[in-house]
């Protein structure tokens, strides 16, 4: 009974939060960059304008178009009841492991790539082959990474990956910090972020995530923007369960929460800052050069998982 | 500082060592090649002194020291000189493409690990398990000069396999003694000096230090 409570708990938290981790990195970059910052609750009132307008739907989208952004909001609602973000304790993680949960942001991005090319608009193609063409590369060095965590910890599900490296304190292994590093590139890729993509453009040339979306309006975008807030504070989290776990609640432990709550409100402050410092600091890479950058992910990821067979 | 930590530590820089010649591997632009050399030497520079800290031999301090005054300051300076000097601004050129290269030396990582694997078991040191990582090291660097075009790669890819000597040589029996690691520093010293006069005749008869443009020197052309 009280895993569902944390299951729920969790959902909210993810909802509730993910706008507020959404403007908390756009305050950060706009005051790196000398500008004024339209405040830490900006996308709150960004999803509710777009709530209220009604939705222009092109004559010829089809089912595929409009059940979209629904799936795409309803994958990530389940990815973030099985990724210990407050509490180990959550019965649906037995359901799904970190494969699963790799498989659940492909079906995601599988079918916003459709709802593209759906309309038929010369954009919408071009963002979804584009799309395809990071995730093919970026996929393999995410499963990589995982994997090199998941032999370390001699399983594959987030909660018991969290449980065993928060229950051996600081682990310091070579093949840990190429995991992690890994992550970070893969996250930065997958969420649409400077150097890959660049989540505020609308310039043709340069859109990838953008692309494919730019059909969409009304409660339709507001859904897929939501989702991709979520996804971006999915991915934190993910990171923070895998590489530190620190402050989140064990099993049984539900008094624990909300001292877990400050502490993910903590890590998520701090990874925003890092964030927010790699997007200020790098200029967008131009698409060809995507393969050497995700190469590079892979290669980390792989140099992890042979040092775990070499080093330890 | 015990064993155990020791150990880790060194595991720890040998990984470094190791993700540094990937880097070299990658990298196109000359100056970052020759930034991420001197890093590759410091990284062994400090893993020499750690082994000669946890193994108590005290000659690797020397190795240690004269590692970290060649190839982290002299050779680097010089290669910088070099460059600075000859106006290299192209990026160097490689033959095959750099996923390719990425993937070929994740493959030369493995093969090493076989490789060593015999000889792991056989050892008692701490330093047992980085003997792979060394092998590696060397293997990467030969393809680095294997898959360079430009004559200054191509040297910094035989002074980072010279690197994975040094740490092999560290790694499997904790170094060579005194007198041949004086004697293959010296060596390092001369070849830099005499690549350095080959660089500029080179670069005056062709006007680039592109390797396929020897070609020319066949006869009747």
């Amino acid at each position: 009974m009280e895993g569902i409570i944390v299951e729920i708990l969790q959902v909210i938290v993810l909802i509730g939060l993910a706008p507020l981790f959404a403007g908390w990195v756009k305050m950060l970059k706009c005051r790196l960059q000398g500008r004024t910052s339209p405040g830490l609750l900006q996308p709150y009132r960004d999803l509710a304008k777009l709530f209220s307008k009604d939705i222009v739907l092109a004559e010829n989208a089809s089912w595929i178009f409009r059940f979209t952004p629904y799936l795409v909001f309803g994958t990530v609602i389940i990815a973030g009841a099985v990724v210990p973000m407050l509490s180990t304790d959550l019965p649906l993680s037995l359901t799904a492991d970190v494969i699963v949960l790799v498989g659940l942001f492909g079906i995601a991005r599988f079918f916003t790539a459709l709802a593209g090319m759906d309309i038929g608009t010369a954009f919408g193609g071009m963002g979804s082959s584009r799309e395809m063409m990071v995730a093919s590369l970026a996929e393999p060095a995410m499963l990589m990474a995982i994997f090199t965590v998941s032999l370390l910890c001699k399983s594959t599900s987030l909660t018991r990956i969290a449980e065993v490296i928060s229950s051996s304190g600081f682990i310091a292994k070579p093949s840990l910090a190429f995991a992690f590093l890994a992550f970070v590139l893969i996250a930065i890729a997958e969420n649409g972020r400077i150097p890959v993509d660049n989540p505020a453009t609308h310039l043709e040339l340069t859109m990838l995530h953008e692309a494919m979306i730019l059909e969409y309006s009304g409660r339709h975008l507001a859904l897929i923007e939501w989702a991709g807030m979520m996804k971006l504070f999915l991915f934190m989290a993910i990171g923070s369960a895998l590489f530190f776990p620190l402050g989140i609640a064990a099993t049984d432990n539900i008094a624990g929460i909300p001292k877990a709550l400050v502490f993910l409100i903590m890590k998520l402050g701090a990874a925003g800052v890092v964030l927010v410092l790699i997007e200020t600091g790098l200029a967008k890479m131009r698409l060809f050069r995507l393969t050497e950058f995700l190469g590079g992910a892979f290669l980390m990821a792989t140099l992890g998982m042979l040092s775990f067979f070499i080093l330890e | 500082m015990d064993l155990q930590t020791a150990s880790q530590i060194n595991d720890f820089l040998a990984a470094f060592v190791l993700l540094g010649a990937f880097g070299m591997l990658t990298q196109k632009r000359i100056y970052s090649l020759i930034h991420l050399f001197a890093w590759q030497g410091f990284f062994l520079s400090v893993n020499i002194a750690i082994v000669a800290y946890a193994a108590g031999r005290h000659h690797l301090y020397i190795s240690s020291i004269l590692t970290l005054s060649l190839k982290v300051i002299l050779l680097p300076y010089i290669l910088h000189t070099l460059v600075v000097k000859l106006k290299i601004r192209k990026e160097a050129e490689t033959l095959v493409n750099i996923p390719a290269t990425m993937l070929i030396g994740i493959a030369l990582v493995i093969f090493s690990y076989y490789l060593t694997a015999p000889v792991t078991e056989l050892s008692r040191l701490i330093t047992r398990s980085t003997i792979a990582v060394a092998l590696a090291t060397v293997m990467i660097g030969l393809l680095m000069m294997i898959t360079r075009k430009h004559a200054v790669t191509q040297i910094i890819g035989f002074l980072a396999m010279e690197n994975g000597l040094f740490f092999a040589a560290t790694s499997a029996t904790y170094g060579m003694p005194l007198v041949v690691e004086l004697g293959v520093a010296l060596d390092i010293l001369i070849a830099a000096f005499i690549f350095g006069i080959f660089f500029f005749h080179i670069h005056t008869t062709f006007d680039s230090l592109d390797v396929e443009q020897m070609t020319r020197l066949k006869e009747g052309d």
